[in-house]
């Protein structure tokens, strides 16, 4: 079946509600998503949303981006950061405007909130920052974008799983998609695509992110022939639920709970002198680690205390609800009386697909665009992150350039018309659904899958080196071959989710060697890419981004410079 | 812990009734039971379908009859619900394939009373201001995240499928008592009709179902005031 629409927006988080509701204004849109919108991960963002508001203390938009930029370890491209501090601050209002439902300062403005890397003064301490609604902000702005689009009569197509990006003549024409309901293979021919499918945190075992977060979107602007830019840093938040990798909020620690290691002892006041807990998430988790290494987790084991119990009650109950619900849910522990197990869990893509300060997605070192498509959100890498990304950022960013996207998007599709389809549009995307349901071999995709999760973790996740890369590699081969073995019984059409995890899994393996070979490639440590072997930032050789190519042998690499404009790069202390 | 998963099953394309199937799945007393059913799609038998994506009680995706009660699967550990399990998708809706059922009409429902922000005024330069006890009136019908657990977990909805059911009147709740808002009038009206707040007759079940723990009878209760007020 072949849809044609003006612009389409795949995925339905942040970024793509707002893509979809600004873009709606400029045209017909359609927005497809593989879930229901409201099942979008950005609903599991807790703590709250950058911008300089100044509403309980001084605070200034270049004070963010100074915060964003060190925090980045100054790889972030210092024009985007910029304009995200800078645009940051109408966005909340508008989100306010919209109905969000902030929680209050006692003159009934947005409340804020400290949180790690943000300061006041160009790092001379904490300055209240995050804008909150208790500890659910994601949730409610997930819920607010959805309540405009139902407003706006935007378009959706829910449960439209992307196989693949259609590209003739250097230009997008549109995107091939898997009915979920149906099992049939649909074509959405559009003048613009706009992605916005977000992050590939299923490629590791202890992760924050949800079962549907296995890299799309990326994956299949890989196969199309993009690069993907920065792949190598790859955050891991240092408050998961142990075992499990259930977040808990940076905003506990902003709201005053502290990190112990089996002594009982304030460990980050050894990493961070001045912002000791409220250091960024690269820092706080790398000491944790070495706490951990040092025998110094809990009960020699490999997790550390999350300790709250000195809140007040009303901190528990008002500020911070839901994870006080999740301890008691998942772990029994009453977080009021007892410290909570935590160990790092991955959580967040630094890189993605590589985008200039309009969302339009760049093909190249000399940022050449691919016309019609663009990016927003954790699948794309502007790059406001940079090596390391400071909690509440990615909240700013999906909003800030999801809306810029939409506007460039906007523009284009007035001046162009459709790029013609090319024949057999959805071959690609048909072929690989036939490939994958006439395996007849032993595996299982769940197998493959634990291995490469389990094997992730252990040689590419917080420390890496060149030996456990290079075994990373050698295993991903292997768990290629594997792959290619695996069988499914489901053999229906409606609803084949068996089907679906194994073209998720199929992403997730391209996207592991991605990873595994630019920090392979990335002899430094940088970040939240952090190389024993290479254990200092070495800005003469490596202060520029990565671009990874997907080539018949293997990923070959690019290298792009970083836009510094305010700030040279400086030794990072906090 | 051994457990066994009794789940009811229906294959569209193959089966003309429903039937039960028995796995058995050795697990954790602190695994959630999305863990086991997990355990047997990826390992047992891999036509199980259900919905499910962040596993931990946020999006909203996997609320189905689990022991004779609607709750999250990832929100419920095996070591609370007892060696034998049942497990079945929610009542009232259509059933599409194993445990996942069609959800389009209860999203046609939250849709039409205007779950919305509803201004006329001009919009300030910067946030308008609500006081903290302003915000706190609508704070727990904030906290839905549409999983259906209460719709169908209510006696009258069952009874009536036009009736719009706890979750629609929750989400107008959360716009009636902002402060900010100016569409009180109109999604009173809506509410007011012949399917809306006045089919809920307190039978409580959708307070016990909800995993987000609001208080659905309660907020229905206000709304019910709201309209009573708005008519003397």
């Amino acid at each position: 079946m072949v849809h044609k629409y003006d612009a389409v927006v795949v995925g339905a988080g942040g970024a793509g509600l707002m893509a979809g509701l600004n873009l709606s204004a400029h045209g017909r849109v359609a927005v497809i998503s593989k879930l229901y919108p409201t099942r979008s991960h950005t609903g599991a963002a807790q703590g709250g949303i950058g911008a300089a508001l100044g509403n309980h203390e001084e605070d200034h938009w270049e004070w963010h981006m100074f915060d964003t930029i060190k925090g980045s370890d100054y790889l972030a491209d210092q024009d985007a950061v910029e304009i995200l501090c800078r645009e940051a601050v109408e966005t909340v209002y508008e989100l306010e405007h919209w109905g969000l439902p902030f929680s209050r300062t006692p003159d009934g403005r947005i409340a804020q909130r400290p949180f790690g890397g943000h300061t006041r003064e160009f790092g001379k301490g904490p300055v209240r920052r995050a804008c909150y609604a208790a500890d659910r902000t994601g949730h409610m702005i997930l819920q607010t974008l959805f309540q405009q689009c139902i407003k706006n009569q935007v378009h959706f197509f829910n449960e439209y799983h992307l196989l693949d990006l259609i590209v003739t003549d250097g230009r997008c024409a549109g995107v091939v998609a898997y009915c979920l309901a149906t099992g049939e293979i649909h074509t959405f021919h559009a003048k613009a695509v706009l992605d916005a499918t977000g992050g590939c945190g299923r490629m590791f075992r202890v992760t924050s992110n949800a079962h549907a977060l296995t890299g799309d979107g990326m994956a299949v602007a890989l196969r199309a022939g993009l690069p993907l830019e920065d792949m190598e840093f790859f955050q891991f938040h240092p408050t998961g639920i142990y075992k499990m990798g259930i977040l808990l909020s940076e905003a506990a620690r902003g709201e005053g709970a502290i990190l112990r290691n089996r002594t009982g002892e304030r460990f980050m006041e050894r990493y961070a002198p001045t912002l000791l807990d409220l250091a960024p998430r690269d820092m706080v988790s790398r000491a944790m680690y070495r706490e951990i290494r040092e025998g110094r987790g809990i009960d020699g084991k490999n997790y550390l205390h999350l300790d709250l119990t000195h809140l007040s009650a009303e901190v528990h109950d008002k500020k911070l609800p839901d994870i006080t619900d999740f301890v008691r849910t998942y772990m029994g522990l009453e977080p009021k009386k007892v410290p909570v197990p935590v160990q790092p869990t991955a959580h967040y893509a630094m890189g993605g697909i590589p985008t200039d300060t309009d969302g339009r997605v760049i093909r190249d070192e000399v940022n050449t665009p691919l016309g019609g498509y663009y990016a927003a959100g954790e699948s794309a890498c502007v790059s406001v992150h940079g090596a390391n990304r400071l909690g509440t950022n990615s909240l700013v960013d999906i909003l800030v350039y999801g809306r810029r996207g939409a506007r460039s998007a906007g523009s284009y599709i007035k001046e162009n018309d459709w790029a013609p389809l090319p024949p057999h549009a959805d071959g690609r995307g048909r072929a690989q659904i036939s490939r994958l349901l006439a395996g007849g071999g032993k595996e299982r995709a769940a197998q493959v899958r634990d291995s490469l999760q389990d094997e992730m973790m252990e040689k590419a996740s917080v420390f890496r080196e060149a030996k456990s890369l290079g075994t990373m590699k050698e295993k991903l081969a292997e768990l290629r071959q594997r792959f290619a073995q695996i069988k499914i019984e489901d053999r229906g059409v409606k609803y084949n989710t068996e089907l679906l995890e194994a073209i998720e899994l199929e992403n997730l393996l391209d996207l592991a060697e991605v990873l595994v070979e630019s920090a392979l490639g990335r002899q430094e440590s940088r970040g939240a890419h952090s190389r024993e072997d290479f254990p200092k930032r070495d800005d003469i050789n490596w202060l520029k981004h990565t671009l990874a190519y997907k080539a018949d042998k293997g990923i070959q690499f690019k290298f792009k410079p970083v836009t510094i404009t305010k700030f040279q790069p400086m030794e990072r202390k906090y | 812990m051994k457990v066994t998963l009794k789940i009811k099953r229906f294959n569209p394309e193959k089966d003309s009734e429903p039937y039960w199937g028995e796995y058995p799945v050795e697990a954790e007393p602190t695994d959630r039971l999305l863990n086991a059913l997990n355990y047997v799609k990826w390992y047992i038998d891999g036509t199980l379908t259900y919905r499910r994506s962040c596993a931990h009680g946020v999006c909203g995706s996997d609320a189905m009859l689990i022991n004779g009660a609607n709750t999250l699967a990832c929100k419920v550990l095996l070591q609370n619900l007892g060696s034998k399990i049942t497990v079945e998708p929610m009542r009232g809706f259509r059933v599409i394939k194993d445990l996942l059922v069609d959800m389009e009409a209860f999203f046609e429902k939250y849709r039409k009373a205007k779950p919305y922000l509803i201004t006329h005024s001009p919009e300030p330069e910067k946030e308008r201001l609500q006081s903290i006890e302003d915000r706190e009136a609508f704070e727990d019908t904030t906290k839905c995240i549409l999983c259906g657990a209460c719709t169908t977990s209510c006696p009258s909805f069952w009874a009536n499928e036009d009736y719009v059911g706890p979750a629609t009147i929750v989400n107008a709740h959360r716009f009636i008592f902002d402060s900010r808002d100016e569409g009180r009038e109109e999604r009173l009206e809506i509410l007011g009709a012949a399917d809306g707040v006045w089919r809920c007759r307190t039978i409580f079940n959708c307070v016990e179902a909800c995993p987000r723990d609001i208080n659905i009878t309660r907020a229905i209760g206000e709304v019910k005031k709201a309209l009573l007020f708005r008519r003397f």
